[in-house]
């Protein structure tokens, strides 16, 4: 199936090159971020950096989220995720979220920060470094999607945390990406593009099949190992008022490695520059 | 080592003095009927480490004893004091302690000129400014709000002995007979005066305490004064001595649960109050106790300057409740068995607030508690709230809990909070300040199950002894509180040990339970909101969850019902 394709060196060097523009946009929005800003201002920010960039279609429109929204309190509808008239105010945490499609290729990524400085969302981010390392070691040694979901919750559970992305439709912590092919108009539906969202179910008839699932949480159809091909994975943490993620993607081979698809990453090199630190 | 001092009117003064003598210097007045002994125990504290001053006034003890009011004015007996000043301290100025009428020469001292700069600081105990006064009762009957009149009320039904001693005659006879002495024996630490000295003190009153038809310009001073104001005073109220911040900018104000003759009946306190004012004037730094008391500066968090200490505190209610008190602004101490844990905790409460410490400690192990309350003490000073948290959990039928389960069980739940009513508890007690002890016990103290006979009968016990301590130690400004959580979802049903099943009857058990208490969905953190709650309204047992709240209903009203649930088994194999 399009695992094995999809790992060949030309199509990861062509996803990399996406999720690095998907990252940079999140960055150099970040830094423009100022008190006063709404989270629809920093979403069409995002927006605009890519479609200058060539982006033609989106897994998921951007997203923002300001202040205890992070942490996805009283989400208590999908339509909470969208972005709001919220402001930015100095000392608040921010996650920015996007999936852009370009000529085929899809990135979906988080990226966490904080105007100013908040102690929380530090060591969130301090933490989160863990959740990496685990995730990609227990996809190494095998173990099934369900376990790892719940050694993650473990982790959470020992550093005092809650989990967030349970929040996610499905609970989802990681879901599959693959190229995007369709004859679909470039439409978006509830945030997501639909041409995207084709792959996707497509992926999910044929996964279910196989008694496995595209989507990857705690469920019955999560317990089986990885299957080979990307894997966009977001772990997500809460404190009180306070969330972190980061979003990237997870290569898994079918011989059954993994790692993760490029360590250029921002949040990669903020563990390093503070390990370097220390 | 005592020498005798002559006035500016001729009167000679007994002075009393102990300690280093190039420490800096603290000049103790006592009030009325009392003399300079009224300092002894303080005294003897303070001389470790400062020059301590004390003499007897005039009229007392070994002082002259003029005849006459006038010679009783408070202008003299500023004039007194700085002759004591100046003959103990001609260079640098002194650190005044003073208690009921040497308070109020005190406080005419500080706030007029003739002691300007020869003051470093002032402690005063039950004593208010006569000029003070003299507003607060204006301000009363100028706005008389229900407040007002009752703070109003509250303080003329303990100022009639004032009125009393301006009588001719009848106030001396009242002393001569002995009358005055058995009202005076009703209160707690009064002393035993002699006879002539509460003669001649009665001029205190009549010289200085009449009625002015106009207010006087208000006295004020800027030096750093300190008020201890004991919560069973009859004589002074508190608010009469503490709403005073208009006239007195640099001002500390404790709230201590004692009578009267505070000095007396708990000069350890006095001593390290006083100190810790001394020593911040002198430079050094700011108790957590003194900058409680401040009554000047930003709005600060409810638990700002409270030290509290957690046992079990490495997950669970403990963590949630560390963290919910680092949040409302307390220095948190984490302990717990499992270090990393405690750590983790303290690590979590330093980004919600100041920072907080970690200790591995086992509640089970006397000499470890007293080991670490002495590290406590030492390192952090004394808490005010001690949350005894740290538990476990047995479950399943009485005959198949093995000896040593009981064992286990009754060291850590109930020998575990002992231990730490005795040992952390103690501290806080002996402190004087006051403060909360916080036990930990169950619903299952008052809801008899036969699948938890192990651990109800412990928490039973934590109950019980919590309700009876909070009797004894209520006269102390020390309160108990008893929390009674119900289902709280944390890691303790998945670490409870159910006698006789095997290992995997009991994961199967364990896994059962958990999923239980997560469906049930009442967390840690609602819970620990509940705990700062009544602590701050130190509730005598607080339940929990609403099953918590219906159990402690039924078990009062229909116990019979109860009975009969407790057949049910809530383990079923």
């Amino acid at each position: 199936m399009a695992g094995k394709a999809l790992t060949d060196p030309a199509h990861l060097a062509k996803f990399r090159e996406v999720q690095q523009l998907a990252y940079a946009a999140a960055e150099s929005v970040a830094q423009t971020l100022e008190p006063g800003v709404t989270e629809k201002q920093a979403a069409q920010r995002i927006r605009e950096y890519l479609l200058d960039r060539g982006v033609q279609d989106w897994f998921h429109t951007p997203f923002a989220w300001f202040g205890d929204r992070t942490a996805f309190r009283n989400f208590w509808t999908p339509l909470k995720f969208f972005p709001t008239h919220r402001r930015l105010e100095a000392g608040m945490p921010f996650i920015l979220d996007c999936a852009p499609v370009r000529d085929g290729y899809m990135a979906d990524i988080g990226y966490a920060g904080c105007l100013g400085t908040n102690s929380v969302h530090e060591q969130l981010m301090d933490d989160l470094a863990e959740y990496r390392e685990l995730i990609v070691t227990r996809v190494r040694d095998g173990a099934p999607l369900r376990q790892i979901y719940r050694d993650v919750d473990d982790l959470i559970a020992r550093h005092g945390y809650d989990n967030r992305h349970r929040v996610y439709p499905g609970r989802v912590i990681a879901h599959q990406v693959s190229t995007v092919h369709s004859r679909l108009p470039k439409f978006i539906a509830a945030g997501f593009g639909i041409r995207a969202l084709q792959t996707l179910v497509g992926d999910l008839i044929v996964e279910r099949m196989h008694h496995r699932s595209p989507l990857w949480a705690d469920g019955e159809i999560s317990n089986h190992p990885a299957t080979p091909g990307l894997w966009a994975v977001e772990p997500h943490i809460g404190f009180r008022d306070v969330g972190v993620k980061f979003e990237e993607i997870l290569v898994v081979t079918p011989s059954g490695d993994a790692y993760w698809l490029d360590d250029d990453l921002p949040h990669v090199r903020r563990w390093h520059r503070a390990a370097a630190a220390s | 080592m005592t020498r005798d001092i002559t006035t500016s009117d001729g009167v000679a003064l007994r002075v009393y003095e102990s300690g280093p003598p190039g420490a800096p210097t603290v000049v103790c007045v006592h009030g009325y009927p009392d003399d300079h002994t009224v300092w002894d125990g303080v005294a003897a504290e303070l001389a470790l480490r400062y020059r301590v001053v004390s003499y007897d006034v005039r009229g007392a003890g070994e002082s002259g004893k003029p005849r006459g009011r006038q010679a009783y004015r408070l202008d003299q007996l500023v004039r007194d004091l700085a002759a004591v000043i100046d003959a103990v301290s001609p260079d640098l100025p002194v650190h005044l302690l003073a208690h009921d009428w040497g308070s109020i020469q005190a406080w005419h001292a500080v706030t007029g000129r003739r002691l300007r700069g020869r003051i470093a600081s002032y402690t005063s105990i039950s004593g208010p400014c006569l000029n003070h006064a003299d507003h607060w009762f204006r301000s009363r009957l100028r706005r008389p709000t229900p407040r007002a009149l009752r703070e109003l009320v509250t303080q003329l039904r303990s100022s009639w002995y004032v009125a009393f001693f301006q009588l001719p005659l009848l106030p001396e006879l009242a002393w001569r007979t002995g009358v005055a002495q058995w009202v005076l024996g009703s209160m707690e630490g009064s002393g035993s005066p002699a006879v002539s000295d509460a003669v001649h003190g009665v001029q205190l009153y009549r010289a200085n305490m009449f009625l002015r038809r106009t207010a006087p310009e208000p006295r004020t001073t800027d030096i750093p004064v300190q008020v201890l104001a004991p919560q069973r005073d009859r004589t002074v109220s508190s608010s009469l001595q503490t709403d005073i911040r208009r006239w007195v900018p640099n001002l500390a104000v404790r709230e201590l649960a004692a009578g009267h003759w505070l000095p007396r009946t708990h000069s350890q306190t006095v001593a390290r109050c006083a100190s810790e004012l001394i020593e911040h004037v002198e430079g050094g730094h700011e108790a957590r106790g003194l900058r409680r008391a401040r009554r000047t500066g930003p709005q600060r968090k409810r638990f700002a300057d409270h030290l509290v200490v957690i046992t079990g505190a490495g997950s669970g209610i403990g963590r949630a409740t560390a963290l919910e008190f680092a949040e409302h602004g307390a220095e948190v101490i984490a302990t717990d068995i499992d270090q990393q844990a405690a750590e983790r905790t303290a690590r979590l409460a330093s980004t919600l607030g100041p920072r907080a410490s970690a200790y591995l400690l086992d509640v089970s192990d006397r000499g470890a508690m007293e080991k670490f309350a002495a590290v406590l003490r030492e390192n952090h000073g004394i808490p005010d709230i001690v949350i005894n948290n740290a538990g476990i959990g047995v479950a399943g039928p009485f005959f198949e809990t093995t000896v040593a389960d009981w064992e286990r069980i009754i060291d850590v739940n109930l020998w575990g909070v002992i231990y730490g009513c005795q040992i952390l508890g103690g501290l806080l007690v002996n402190g004087g300040a006051g403060g909360t002890i916080v036990n930990i016990a169950s619903a299952a103290a008052y809801l008899p199950t036969r699948s938890l006979p192990a651990y109800a009968t412990t928490k039973a016990a934590v109950l019980a002894l919590s309700q009876c301590l909070r009797g004894e130690l209520a006269s102390a400004g020390v309160g108990v509180v008893a929390i009674c959580p119900g289902f709280v979802h944390t890691n303790i049903a998945s670490s409870t040990r159910f006698v006789g099943r095997d290992t995997a009857a009991e994961q199967a058990a364990r896994q059962r339970a958990t999923t239980l208490y997560r469906r049930r969905n009442f967390t840690a953190r609602q819970t620990a909101r509940e705990i700062v709650r009544a602590v701050e309204r130190n509730a005598a047992i607080a339940p929990i969850t609403i099953e918590a709240k219906a159990g402690l209903l039924a078990s009062r009203l229909t116990p019979g019902l109860l009975r009969k649930l407790a057949r049910a088994d809530i383990n079923p194999r």
